[in-house]
């Protein structure tokens, strides 16, 4: 193959990330120390330029670079969950890093390139471009974890991460080469093909299964794999929290669908049972073990693990619906967590922290916007309708109870009934208490529009589902 | 034969000096024994028919990177970090389940197809530069550029993470 004009083209998007990441990066050098807020505004407008040359390019379903990228629905409804989320994480950045004194360019370079490894995850149908774009984003979350620099906690938090994210990314490659020494090829369709063709099931490829489980479960921090995220979660930036817990556990969940609904489809019955138990495991033990957090970041990063497992019961569902409710799940997921998010950076000023649970007391007395957003965001994380939480978990019980799954969405539903208490509990602490301090808001307008949007999408997909779940479906890969 | 007998040799001395580098308790022992792995998996590369990797693996890693780590070793005076803080006798446990997995997983691959298979002798590789260069820039384009990028972004993270000016 030799240099094709249709490589670069369908892969502009990307393009533009990386170059426009690399102008911000001379861009920084000329700014003075208080103008860093403008990297963030152009981040916004490369994210806006590369959101449309998507869009432009979505339409047919076309392989690149030697059968490594495609550009396909299925990556276009992917990235624009990237976009999103970072769309949303930049805005609430902007304020946010001048009032942790951590306001520097990189971080929202640095934010780019984590997107752009998300973009080529997303597209990625050969497990060599997938581990590379996997690294791409893990290296700049890891540096972004730690970006607090005075701050011990945020130092703990990197380390914990780059060491445990290292170990996890060893595993996967061994299970990637073990795959690569069974069928030939590291080509998704091909590995497909050749295990059709293969008929009965190697031992070997079990322990493949196996070690790419563990390796994609650390990154969606599923149960056992998750010990990393509640200090990590906790240790962040909150506004690098909110994008870790959105575009990373969105990219890896596109990739995960991809190699075990596409290239392991032939051995299905070798890892459903795996994923199945792997699931009730995160959404029990996310659920169980939020109940007595006490600092809300650790909450979410439960919450979240607990979420990672409700997504995985697509993945054993399967099949059309299954992978269009984990997309749509996914979608959901990014409008009402980076809206959680952003109400507690909302409120983080000063001195004031609002990381403990305990803060948020009485919030409704004296804010009433900021207490209801509070209120829709934490509905939705339960699935309460009409919100859009309550349509996530209702289409992938659904695609469960199609496929027979019904013990399986019933666990899920009683895990959802559970988790709904530790989300309830922040709204009666909010609305049922005296408050016991001043709030003092840090608004500005990149906040408040990065909230209205995130509030905007959490209330529209719970009134008008169907609209977004034929969006999904109309996008999922042949497979 | 000659090569599986030889096979044997590197491989063991490969798992042997990476289990030495875990248990050392002074640090640079650990990089020693490091060097002698990397030094292992060079000949490894030779007998993969890829002798460019082969010089590349102990030119970048054996020559660089791990002069690296023991000047900053060195720089550190990481014994006064009180290794054994680290390395506790209480983990023999973990060790224990360790061995059984990885008897385990010796079974599995000593069952497995993986076994049978041989490098095709018709494959008229002989690992140069030329190759690898041209690989590089063809068919592994895409993850030649990203991997560049993670340079960058590593490079990026060296300089922001440490930075001087604290707040």
């Amino acid at each position: 193959m030799n240099f094709n004009i249709v490589n670069v083209i369908f892969s502009m998007p990307e393009i533009i990330v990386l170059a426009g990441a690399c102008l911000l990066i001379l861009l920084d050098l000329v700014l003075y120390k208080n103008q860093k807020g403008i990297i963030g505004y152009l981040s916004l407008l490369i994210i806006l330029i590369a959101g449309a040359g998507t869009l432009i390019l979505s339409s047919p379903s076309v392989e690149i670079f030697d059968r490594m990228f495609v550009v396909d629905g299925y990556s276009t409804f992917f990235k624009m969950i990237f976009y999103l989320s970072t769309f949303l994480a930049v805005l609430l950045s902007i304020n946010y890093i001048k009032i942790e004194g951590v306001e520097y360019g990189e971080y929202y370079i640095l934010m780019l390139f984590a997107m752009s490894g998300m973009m080529v995850m997303a597209s990625s149908i050969d497990l060599l471009s997938i581990y590379v774009g996997l690294e791409l984003m893990a290296l700049s979350i890891y540096i972004l974890t730690g970006f607090k620099q005075y701050n011990g906690r945020s130092n703990e938090a990197a380390m914990k991460y780059v060491i445990l994210g290292a170990f996890s990314s060893g595993i996967l490659l061994y299970g990637i080469s073990l795959v690569y020494g069974l069928t030939g090829t590291t080509q998704l369709a091909d590995i497909a093909g050749i295990l059709k063709q293969q008929g009965n099931l190697d031992i070997g490829l079990v322990l493949a299964i196996i070690f790419l489980i563990a390796g994609f479960g650390f990154k969606v921090a599923a149960v056992p794999f998750h010990m990393w995220a509640p200090d990590v979660y906790e240790g962040a930036p909150t506004s690098i929290t909110a994008f870790m817990s959105v575009g990373p556990k969105a990219a890896s969940f596109a990739v995960i669908l991809r190699v075990f609904l596409e290239a392991l489809q032939p051995v299905s019955a070798s890892w459903t049972t795996l994923i199945a138990i792997l699931s009730v495991v995160t959404m029990a033990t996310g659920s169980i073990i939020a109940l007595s957090q006490t600092n809300i970041k650790r909450m979410l990063a439960y919450s979240s693990i607990a979420h990672a497992g409700y997504a995985l019961l697509g993945l054993v569902a399967g099949g059309a619906d299954g992978i269009a409710s984990v997309m749509l799940y996914m979608l959901i997921y990014a409008f009402m967590n980076m809206g959680i998010f952003g109400t507690i950076i909302l409120l983080r000023k000063g001195d004031f922290k609002a990381e403990d649970i305990e803060d948020y007391t009485g919030l409704a007395k004296v804010n009433r916007g900021a207490a209801f957003l509070m209120l829709i965001f934490l509905f939705s994380l339960a699935g309460i309708p009409p919100t859009a939480g309550f349509i996530g978990k209702f289409y992938i019980f659904m695609s469960l109870i199609k496929t027979g799954y019904v013990s399986l969405a019933i666990i899920a539903v009683i895990m959802s009934v559970i988790s709904a208490y530790f989300y309830i509990r922040i709204v009666m602490l909010i609305y049922m208490k005296e408050p016991v301090r001043e709030f003092d808001l840090a608004r500005s307008p990149a906040n408040s529009l990065a909230l209205i949007i995130a509030v905007i999408g959490t209330i529209i997909i719970g009134i008008l589902p169907a609209w977004f779940l034929e969006m999904a479906k109309s996008a999922i890969f042949p497979g | 034969m000659a090569e599986q007998i030889f096979f044997f040799i590197f491989a063991v001395l490969a798992v042997g000096s990476a289990i030495a580098v875990v248990s050392f308790k002074n640090p640079v022992y650990s990089v020693l024994s490091l060097m002698v792995c990397f030094l292992q998996m060079a000949a490894l590369f030779v007998m993969l028919r890829s002798p460019f990797l082969a010089v590349v693996q102990v030119f970048v890693y054996v020559g660089a990177v791990l002069v690296l780590f023991l000047f900053v070793i060195m720089m550190l005076d990481i014994r006064k970090a009180r290794m054994d803080q680290f390395i506790t006798g209480g983990n023999f446990w973990a060790i224990g389940l360790l061995g059984i997995l990885i008897i385990e997983m010796i079974l599995i691959i000593s069952k497995s197809r993986l076994t049978s298979i041989t490098v095709s002798s018709e494959l008229r590789l002989d690992g140069g530069v030329r190759e690898i260069g041209e690989a590089l820039f063809t068919k592994y384009i895409l993850p030649f550029e990203i991997v560049s990028f993670i340079l960058l972004v590593a490079l990026m993270g060296a300089i922001v993470l440490g930075r001087k000016e604290l707040r």
